[in-house]
């Protein structure tokens, strides 16, 4: 058994930031499944939003203004006090990762640069061309470094100890030697990121299982908004990569097969920068009308650079050149680039406070994998950069004011306990199954993308709720073909899947119960914001049948009454 | 261009948990169609043909870093690499070389990033931290733009010729981490932090004959880096010399 006193789960940029925060006081170990810098905070690419005012155009920005705009692109589902954190907080993070090094693109004066983004009032998205989420997510382990992190690279978390209403660590699989190792500690704190892989068109690495997500909600802690999923506008056919929000702020327009530029129908001010969730109903509604351009890998809308010039896409969008040439064979400064939503992001996830604390003692969570909630109903593009980095020096301050610290200790029994739960789970998972949970999970995926996408629809969700118990039931089959241990993907990817349909259950379940249509979730059949009946969270917990059980919580409304949306 | 509906990939397997098992070839018929990467066949192959098959994967858009190999004898990642532009229809798939193997393609990275921590892989400043940003010109940026880059995949590790005889050598990678902080405008660490790699396994060991550029993915010249380098070892040194202190 390994003993720390703060245990953090995740080498992404949430998961880095609170190690680095609390390291010189306490005992911290760091868990990740791969080696930090793969984790997928590398992939974001267009920025991080804060309030510097150094675009020429941008003088009189305030993070009022910028909490006015995360609250409104959330369709009023934020909780404004944490928007109101994450938004003071935006500056002084963004400075400090300058100040540790982060090599952000700069303007003609020596500040930082800052580009416009979606549903902003002000151009504040600060940015290093493309790679924005590289060169943060290298800051910060160079930070983690210089400090002497303890980090234990390739270590991937099997399960969550919860006993008595408090966390007492982890069981991990040493990925490399095979071997199952609780990991005691008195904090545990949560930065896994979120569950794009349940759907088969998603933007998201392999990796992004939401398996921590899942975890949680299998040890007892309940989820926040599951059913707020992120469609990204703009993702290459084929491969759903990303195509960065930048290629629109720098100017980008989308195209429809008339040729026409049909934001102007739907959004005449925003235009292409209305809120990705907007953007995306759009694009899709063309779509199903008959205005996208057929090919093989599907029928798609053109991103189209070329007006911006070679010189210009070269400088500010190289990676996404790069990307649409080795990926689809189109050079964006020649041909428009062929793009359709996918899934991007969560905005639902383990549901903590503005302090990042979950209801079970010792146990905390920040970035992706959690729910504040700041993001409400839809996010914006450049938030979550911003969230990662904000809430895991939230999560590092809470932690170290946590007068239990360094006094609470993790019951070591209850862990050895769930060991040797995990031992029978993967001894089961070795032996012989029906089921291989590749193709288990591309099903699943597959549903989810089809039944659960943009346009939801009762009949369509209860289909879905139909499918995911079936799944379920199909899970008990699940055999994988080796019972070593060590480096064997199959056997991690068959244990992620168990957590993966416990997300999409969730997800699904939340979809059906609200009748109405707010932010990322559009119900054809309640088609309108329902203000009345439906300004609330939604809580899920796991009940004893292992179903979720839904309740509701207040929305924090500080100063922005609700209003209808118009971009 | 595809050469045929069905490829033949030859995949090296081998594990080290098994030291009396001789690495040897497992031969995969997949079917191609355009447009399928490297990356997508061995995902394929887990998932449907042989579940024991083990690699690293994460992002599938070369910017992860996980999925450095060599693929008919050229180091790159599988998932930028498109079968199709091989010029046969056998492909054959090995691990990054100079590192020990665990696995299969996964290989244990752990002395190239024992190397990555030894040169102080971080901005490391002495004056006070202003109140905004520290100002750097655009052209200040760009000089580092090139190792900014860098994805830490080890292909360059891999291509090395000089890791290949000489394992303690800081290699290519580390280099150009180190060069994109002395290059930085910002960065105000002592001249004798560059005496870690002033030896015959630092930065003077380089051949010089750009494997590393070739392999890497993302365009970064790390000799270049080690260029740089050996001219502020060698101003170090000179201002050492005359017992100046340095600027």
């Amino acid at each position: 058994m390994i003993k720390h006193d703060i245990l953090i789960v995740g080498g992404g940029l949430t998961g880095l930031r609170a190690a680095v925060g609390l390291c010189d006081r306490f005992d911290v170990g760091l868990v990740s499944k791969v080696y930090p810098t793969r984790s997928h905070s590398i992939a974001a690419q267009g920025g991080i939003n804060a309030p510097l005012a150094n675009n020429p155009d941008s003088r009189d920005d305030t993070w009022e203004k910028h909490t006015f705009d995360t609250v409104k692109g959330s369709d009023y589902l934020a909780d404004q006090d944490a928007a109101e954190l994450m938004c003071r907080e935006a500056a002084p993070i963004v400075y400090e990762m300058e100040h540790w090094g982060c090599p952000f693109s700069r303007f003609a004066d020596g500040t930082i640069a800052q580009r416009p983004f979606g549903g902003a009032g002000y151009p504040r998205t600060c940015y290093s061309a493309d790679i924005t989420g590289h060169v943060l997510l290298n800051t910060l382990y160079e930070r983690a470094v210089a400090k002497g992190v303890k980090i234990y690279p390739e270590w991937f978390v099997t399960a969550l100890s919860i006993e008595a209403g408090q966390c007492h660590g982890v069981v991990v699989l040493d990925m490399r030697t095979g071997e199952l190792i609780p990991v005691a500690a008195g904090t545990t704190f949560f930065g896994t990121g979120g569950y794009g892989r349940v759907f088969q068109h998603s933007t998201n690495a392999l990796i992004n299982t939401g398996s921590g997500i899942g975890m949680a909600y299998a040890a007892g802690a309940p989820l926040k908004d599951m059913e707020f999923v992120q469609f990204h506008p703009t993702c290459l056919i084929g491969t759903s990569i990303l195509m960065t929000e930048g290629c629109r702020g720098e100017g980008g327009y989308l195209v429809n097969n008339q040729g026409e530029r049909f934001m102007q129908r739907y959004a005449p001010t925003a235009m292409e920068l209305a809120p990705r969730d907007i953007v995306s109903r759009c694009i899709q509604t063309e779509i199903n009308e008959g205005r996208g351009f057929e090919h093989p890998l599907g029928t798609y809308i053109q991103l189209d650079l070329r007006h911006l010039g070679a010189q210009k896409i070269q400088e500010r969008l190289c990676g996404i050149r790069q990307i649409s040439i080795d990926f689809v064979g189109v050079d964006p400064v020649d041909e428009p680039i062929p793009i359709r939503p996918a899934q991007h992001y969560s905005m639902g996830g383990i549901d903590v406070d503005i302090r990042c604390a979950s209801e079970v003692r010792g146990f905390y969570t920040g970035g992706e994998c959690s729910c504040v909630s700041v993001h409400g109903a839809n996010r914006l593009g450049g938030n979550s950069l911003l969230d990662t980095i904000v809430f895991g020096k939230v999560a590092s301050r809470t932690i170290g004011e946590d007068p239990e610290v360094r006094t609470r200790r993790p019951d070591e029994r209850a862990l050895l306990k769930l060991k040797e739960e995990v031992e029978r789970t993967l001894r089961k998972l070795a032996s012989p199954g029906s089921e291989r949970p590749a193709l288990l999970q591309a099903e699943l995926s597959a549903m989810m993308s089809e039944k659960v996408g943009i346009f939801r629809t009762r009949e369509e969700l209860t289909q879905a709720l139909q499918k995911v118990i079936e799944f379920k039931e199909r899970y008990r089959s699940v055999g994988v073909t080796s019972a070593a241990r060590h480096m064997n993907y199959e056997l991690t990817g068959a244990v992620e899947l168990g957590y993966m349909l416990e997300v999409a259950h969730t997800i699904v379940l939340g979809a059906i119960l609200r009748e109405e249509s707010r932010g990322s979730h559009f119900r054809l059949d309640f088609n309108t914001r329902n203000d009345a009946d439906w300004l609330k969270h939604t809580i899920a917990r796991m009940g004893s049948d292992g179903s979720p059980a839904i309740s509701f919580k207040e929305v924090t409304i500080t100063r922005y009454e609700p209003k209808e949306r118009k971009y | 261009m595809i050469k045929a509906s069905a490829y033949t990939f030859k995949i090296l397997r081998y594990d080290a948990a098994e030291p009396g098992n001789a690495p040897r070839f497992a031969t995969y018929r997949i079917n191609v169609i355009p447009g399928l990467t490297v990356l997508t066949v061995l995902l394929r192959i887990r998932e449907e043909l042989d579940g024991t098959l083990a690699f690293r994967s994460s992002c599938r858009s070369a910017v992860c870093g996980s999925c450095g190999m060599v693929m008919n004898g050229e180091i790159g990642l599988a998932c930028r690499t498109q079968v199709a532009t091989f010029e046969s229809d056998t492909i054959i798939l090995e691990p990054l070389p100079n590192l020990e193997v665990i696995r299969d393609l996964v290989v244990d990275l752990t002395p190239f990033w024992q190397m990555y921590e030894k040169i102080q892989p971080y901005l490391i400043r002495q004056s006070p931290v202003p109140d905004k940003e520290i100002p750097q010109s655009e052209a200040e940026r760009q000089r580092i733009d090139q190792f900014v880059n860098c994805i830490l995949c080890a292909c360059c590790y891999g291509a090395c010729p000089v890791l290949a005889r000489e394992p303690g050598y800081v290699g290519p990678a580390a280099a150009a981490k180190l060069a994109r902080f002395v290059l930085d405008s910002r960065d105000e660490r002592p001249g004798a932090a560059l005496e870690t790699v002033d030896d015959e396994k630092g930065v003077w060991a380089c051949d010089t004959v750009f494997r590393c550029i070739d392999a890497c993915p993302k365009e970064v010249r790390p000799t270049d880096g080690i260029v740089d380098l050996r001219k502020a070892i060698l101003k170090h040194r000179f201002h050492k010399l005359l017992g100046k202190s340095e600027p």
